[in-house]
């Protein structure tokens, strides 16, 4: 039954991809090749999609390979696969968590696991400032500073931080100014 | 107001309380915008200032998990967080929260706008939201440098994990992200310090 094999192709995906959103790439790509539900180009459009929705790419790629399959259904049973080992193991750690919080051990295990995390944090936010504050291709043909830069976006980027430090601006309402903004200066 | 009471022994929480955490997570799912790491602000504003559910300490800790645990970050960090105020059925609300808004807009989408990321107003819009997610993802960053990176073994371990992900492309080998943070995890067991500055955050 097609519902039993989404849940089932989608749970596989959610059990293994560690480390968030691209990492379920390689598993989408599989289940493209494996069952034709979705072609490669449906995948190329839907990291497009998933870039401009909120929502994981996990989780959107999910719902819309349920949903071209099995309609509503199929997009709900898909969706669920995906979420539901990771809730699972998030439960069993949560409960470990709340009984051993003050072990040393755990505290320890934190010590190194805390830095490991903000670099990876880091890391997203290069690979975010790549795509937005830069144009790299343009700058290694033309080699003029000027065009390093992509000047609207540096300066938004600057006003939102400010808001965001001194004002304590909500981030949501940055998100809603940032997207007018991106719509009213043609970013 | 005794979440102890509620989450440890009675076996289904208020239907108030799992109420509230639906519309929350409701909330943060329709704002998700550019993966888990833009949430952090977000987070901290809703669920640390405003509602007290959980602190800064725990966030910082969930986010660790997340990243070494399967699945996607945002689910993982949602379901802790629900676990943590009202047992399993809280997990679930703050699940499924999560997921309304962004599973209805991609039903809508494939549905009707299979052209939607071409649209010149979305492809607009959305390159001002990723230069306000870059600057969400920077706060983050400036958020949980104070509580991880405590002295010169964390801040080694920082730059060497950082350049190993940034400049991976680089390398003449691949390292699993995940293997990364468990190696991160051994090498606290080993040569972590007790932080004991941290007696506050396990109420729970």
């Amino acid at each position: 039954m097609i519902l039993l094999r989404l849940f089932f192709e989608f749970f596989k995906t959610g059990l293994f991809s560690v480390g968030g959103g691209l990492a379920t790439l390689p598993f989408l790509y599989e289940i493209s090749d494996k069952t034709g539900w979705i072609t490669h180009a449906d995948i190329a459009d839907m990291i497009a999609v998933s870039e401009s929705t909120p929502g994981a790419i996990g989780i959107n790629m999910a719902t819309y390979t349920g949903f071209k399959t099995a309609g509503i259904l199929g997009a709900l049973t898909a969706t669920f696969g995906l979420a539901l080992p990771s809730f699972l193991i998030i439960l069993v750690i949560a409960s470990f968590l709340e009984k051993f919080r003050d072990n040393p051990l755990v505290n320890k295990a934190f010590y190194g696991l805390r830095p490991a995390s903000i670099a990876m944090i880091t890391t997203a936010g290069v690979n975010v400032a790549k795509i937005t504050l830069v144009q790299l291709s343009v700058f290694a043909s033309t080699h003029r500073l000027q065009d390093l830069f992509l000047w609207k976006a540096l300066l938004l980027a600057v006003i939102i931080f400010i808001l965001q430090r001194k004002w304590q601006v909500h981030p949501i309402l940055c998100l809603l100014l940032s997207a007018v903004v991106g719509i009213v200066f043609n970013f | 107001m005794h979440p102890f009471l509620f989450s440890r022994y009675a076996i289904m929480a208020p239907m108030k309380e799992l109420v509230e955490l639906y519309i929350a997570f409701l909330r943060i799912g329709c704002v998700a915008f550019g993966g888990g790491y833009a949430l952090l602000p977000i987070l901290e504003k809703d669920l640390v200032n405003t509602r007290h559910w959980t602190t800064m300490d725990e966030l910082t800790d969930y986010f660790a998990i997340g990243q070494c645990t399967p699945g996607v970050i945002a689910v993982n960090v949602s379901t802790f967080i629900g676990k943590k105020r009202s047992g399993i059925p809280g997990a679930i609300a703050t699940l499924l929260g999560f997921l309304t808004a962004p599973v209805i807009l991609i039903i809508l989408i494939a549905a009707f706008l299979s052209n939607f990321a071409h649209l010149p107003v979305v492809q607009h819009a959305f390159a001002g939201i990723r230069v306000c997610v870059l600057i969400l993802i920077l706060q983050a960053v400036l958020k949980l440098w104070k509580k991880s990176i405590v002295d010169r073994t964390t801040l080694g371990l920082y730059l060497v994990i950082f350049v190993l992900t940034a400049f991976s492309s680089l390398l003449p080998f691949s390292v699993p992200v995940a293997a990364l943070v468990i190696a991160a995890g051994i090498f606290g067991l080993f040569f972590g310090k007790d932080g004991n500055e941290k007696k506050k955050g396990g109420a729970a």
